[in-house]
């Protein structure tokens, strides 16, 4: 067991963990976007940075991927973490406005302004997606392509992927896209599966073995009339 | 070729080459990196071995084909040993002189060097006032040393070093050594090299020990260590197995960008000849030690520099950086311990086993020892490499190496540590050079680039440019890093184009704060540096960019208006120049430029003789 200060209270915790579980742990709430149990920590949103350390040489980190540290002080709410968290959160707001996730985000942390030039992104480049399909659908079918301003996720070359099932679980986890996930826009889409209209439920005897994600889908829909 | 089984055998190489050596010999030595070859070295080669070969003067002087020796502004330069005598800038119809000169032993004076201050010809490459003031423990083997001969570096005293490693047979001696020398990484973090191999010789030894060299020098306008893998690959190879002895590590890499392919092909024969010979491999002369190098060659992202970035690269995934702890030192290339240094700190590791640590610790300041080879370009009159003992300050290197500025414009700021750095002013001019003192004033050691800066400058236009760099190769795995380098891209275009408000200033420094704050790995942290030391000491401009609308500097072009005065002869030579024809007027009387078509490309301005052309 490790111990550890989280905002003055001590905790100890098993080795291995991170401050987000720590901190879970004790109750203090830390916003995530990228963060989901049963999938690797990535790191990417920052929205669960916490401060460690003290003085000069105290620094900000993503809880979800630092690992607890035997004596460490960690602090969730300090003015730092605030004044950060509120600024992620604006450049989340000015990039997707139309995500529930972020506006539920900006009114909970009160973000009531946003400076930048208004954008309309769908997507925020978490990587849950990305992570679902490799660690839990275990089929590698998306990706992430280029660098830097040109980072998009997506199929290799854009090609509809062979190992892609249609499971729809890349589109279950997504916190920001929620108008792409409806087959309204299936140009829009990373693997096609809403557009998908012969869902493998249907076409396949031995589905049962398979998780499907699909909401809304065509052939519960069709199942159902 | 001979395989060395002993260190005897390597000490028996070196006498047998030394005793058949012959320095009184006439040598011509000329600069061929990749700078040299592309001012037109290759040429002079070829004209100096026709020459050689037509006059039968094979037994009467030498010819060396080195790496770049640093003074990039003289490429390509010949230098004739063993009197030193330089001659820069040589045209190729000249070259059968100098050769013919060298053989006389005689000195070509109107082709050596001349002094723009007093006129005064000077004639050996030590007394240039670019040399005089460097302390060259590393780029002075560039110019000794052809480096696709191992018996060249070898007769250099190479490997020499290692031999003594091996005659004391402790690896614990080779860490307190590189410990007690004080050198800390040429990378630009500045993390003691020592602590690092003692950690690393600490960790369990599982799957093999890793040893990288980060060979992966992105920053735009920085060639240090390309300079030094072109013209001394066997240091770098050297200095990589004494590391490897020292710490322990199995295997070696060498992480070398793809567009130095000149730096490739050295380090190629390099490492096969050190194969071939030995010195790599099983049983290193007979000592048991087995160790071995291979070269991997990045794609080309600058964020492969970082080092957990780099281990991924290496591992052939994405270039990604991923959080530390746990550090590279305990999970690193395919999850085996692994120690990164960069170039510039393994070319140091022979030098300080050959002389010893306390020789080291000599030069330099009391935490900054040794020397630290810096990429000088910019405005400025005497570009390219140079090395200076650390606490040197800035004002020796831009005006006593440097020259001081083109023309007659003030030298403003300079920018050190590349696209990651900060702007010093002219005024902190006096500031010593090291690691400690540079992060204090907002900007870091980097690698090494110093980029000179003189009053036609725009800080606006410098941060943006930078800017632009970092939002296109920022890996774009953190949010803030990614969507922040592109707002801040936004905002200073805004700036630039007179568009924007001082609130917006504020809300740049609060979001170049955040992102400094909140980013994962080096390339992030250090991304809002160029914005936020530009509006600590430039304020002024930018406000001047908003609350005026005009570029002090006459660089930002949506603010900016050209126009002649009554300076103008009406020579016509501007309305040639014009490529928009947007200059009119008749011969001998004064001309007018048009608003409208002038797309302010400057052309004018520099053809002009009348300094008639203005920009406000």
């Amino acid at each position: 067991m490790v111990n550890l200060t989280i905002n003055g209270l001590n905790v100890s915790v098993e080795e291995g963990s991170t401050l987000l579980e720590a901190a879970q742990f004790l109750g203090f709430p830390l916003p995530t976007l990228c963060h989901m149990e049963g999938l690797s920590p990535y790191g990417a949103c920052r929205l669960c940075v916490v401060e460690i350390g003290e003085g000069e040489k105290s620094k900000l980190v993503s809880s979800c991927t630092y690992p607890v540290q035997e004596g460490l002080k960690v602090r969730t709410a300090s003015e730092r973490v605030l004044r950060a968290r509120k600024m992620i959160i604006e450049l989340l707001l000015a990039s997707c406005p139309q995500s529930k996730v972020i506006q539920d985000l900006a009114s909970k942390f009160g973000v009531r302004q946003q400076r930048f030039k208004q954008e309309h992104e769908d997507c925020i480049l978490c990587g849950l997606c990305v992570r679902m399909c490799e660690e839990q659908m275990m089929a590698k079918a998306i990706g992430f392509r280029g660098r830097g301003e040109n980072r998009s996720i997506g199929t290799p070359f854009d090609i509809k992927s062979d190992v892609c099932r249609f499971c729809g679980g890349c589109m279950y986890v997504c916190p920001a896209c929620q108008l792409r996930c409806t087959y309204n826009e299936p140009e829009k889409a990373i693997c096609g599966a809403c557009a998908n209209l012969s869902p493998p439920c249907v076409e396949k005897d031995q589905f049962d073995d398979m998780m499907c994600y699909m909401d809304p889908c065509v052939a519960c829909e069709i199942n159902k009339d | 070729m001979l395989k060395l089984k002993t260190i005897f055998d390597l000490n028996a190489l070196r006498d047998r080459l030394l005793s058949s050596s012959k320095p009184e010999i006439p040598t011509v030595v000329i600069t061929a990196g990749t700078c040299g070859q592309a001012s037109g070295a290759n040429d002079l080669i070829r004209i100096t071995k026709r020459e050689m070969l037509s006059r039968g003067l094979t037994e009467r002087l030498h010819l060396r084909v080195t790496g770049c020796h640093g003074y990039c502004e003289t490429e390509p330069s010949v230098l004739i040993e063993p009197e030193g005598t330089f001659y820069p800038k040589v045209n190729i119809k000249d070259m059968a002189r100098i050769v013919d000169a060298a053989v006389h032993g005689v000195v070509v004076e109107s082709m050596l060097f001349r002094d723009p201050d007093t006129g005064e010809l000077i004639e050996k490459q030590s007394e240039l006032p670019f040399y005089r003031k460097q302390v060259r423990t590393i780029l002075s083997s560039n110019e000794r040393i052809d480096p696709i001969r191992i018996f060249n570096y070898i007769e250099n005293g190479g490997y020499s070093a290692l031999i003594k490693v091996f005659g004391v047979g402790k690896p614990d001696w080779v860490i307190s050594e590189v410990k007690a020398s004080k050198l800390r990484g040429r990378g630009g973090a500045g993390f003691s090299t020592g602590l690092k191999w003692e950690y690393l010789a600490k960790q369990p030894n599982g799957n093999g020990k890793y040893l990288v060299c980060n060979a992966d020098e992105g920053d735009p306008g920085a060639y240090m260590d390309r300079s030094v893998l072109e013209g001394n690959p066997h240091s770098i190879i050297e200095g990589m197995i004494i590391g490897a002895y020292g710490a322990g590590a199995t295997e070696g890499i060498i992480y070398v960008r793809n567009e130095y392919p000149l730096a490739i092909k050295h380090l190629l024969i390099a490492l096969r000849q050190a194969r071939d010979l030995g010195l790599l491999g099983d049983n290193i002369l007979g000592t048991g030690f087995s160790f071995d190098i291979k070269l991997v060659k990045g794609a080309g992202a600058f964020v492969c520099g970082e080092e957990t970035a780099l281990m991924r690269s290496i591992e052939g995934k994405m270039g990604e950086p991923r959080q530390r702890p746990p550090f590279p030192v305990e999970v690193g290339v395919n999850g085996n311990p692994t120690a990164i240094n960069n170039v510039e700190t393994w070319a140091n590791i022979p030098v300080i086993i050959r002389d010893g640590a306390d020789n080291f610790r000599s030069v330099g300041t009391k935490n900054n020892s040794g020397t630290k080879i810096f990429s000088l370009v910019g405005k400025i009159r005497n570009t390219g490499l140079v090395e200076v003992p650390m606490g040197i300050t800035i004002e020796e290197i831009v005006y006593d190496i440097g020259g001081g500025p083109v023309g007659n414009s003030k030298i403003k700021a300079v920018q050190t540590g590349g696209p990651s750095g900060g702007c010093i002013p002219a005024d902190k001019f006096d500031l010593t050079i090291d690691y400690d003192s540079l992060a204090e004033a907002g900007s870091i050691m980097g690698s090494g680039g110093m980029i000179v800066m003189d009053e036609n400058t725009c800080m606006v236009d410098v941060a943006k440019y930078f800017m632009h760099f970092l939002k296109d190769e920022s890996c774009g795995k953190c949010y803030t890093c990614r969507k922040g380098t592109q707002r801040m891209y936004e905002i200073l275009d805004g700036v630039s184009k007179g568009e924007s408000t001082i609130e917006q200033l504020d809300l740049l420094e609060e979001l170049a704060n955040v992102v400094k704050d909140t980013t994962m790995c080096g390339l992030g942290q250090t991304a809002p540096n160029p914005v936020l030391s530009t509006l600590r000491y430039f304020r002024s401009e930018y406000r001047k960019h908003i609350e005026d609308g005009k570029c002090p500097a006459g660089v930002c072009k949506e603010l900016i208006t050209y126009s002649i005065n009554e300076e103008c002869t009406g020579c016509g030579v501007c309305l040639k120049a014009c490529p928009e024809d947007a200059i009119t007027g008749e011969k001998k009387k004064r001309h007018v430029i048009d608003q409208v078509k002038c797309i302010k490309c400057g052309a004018c301005m520099s053809v002009c003789k009348f300094d008639a052309v203005e920009v406000e």
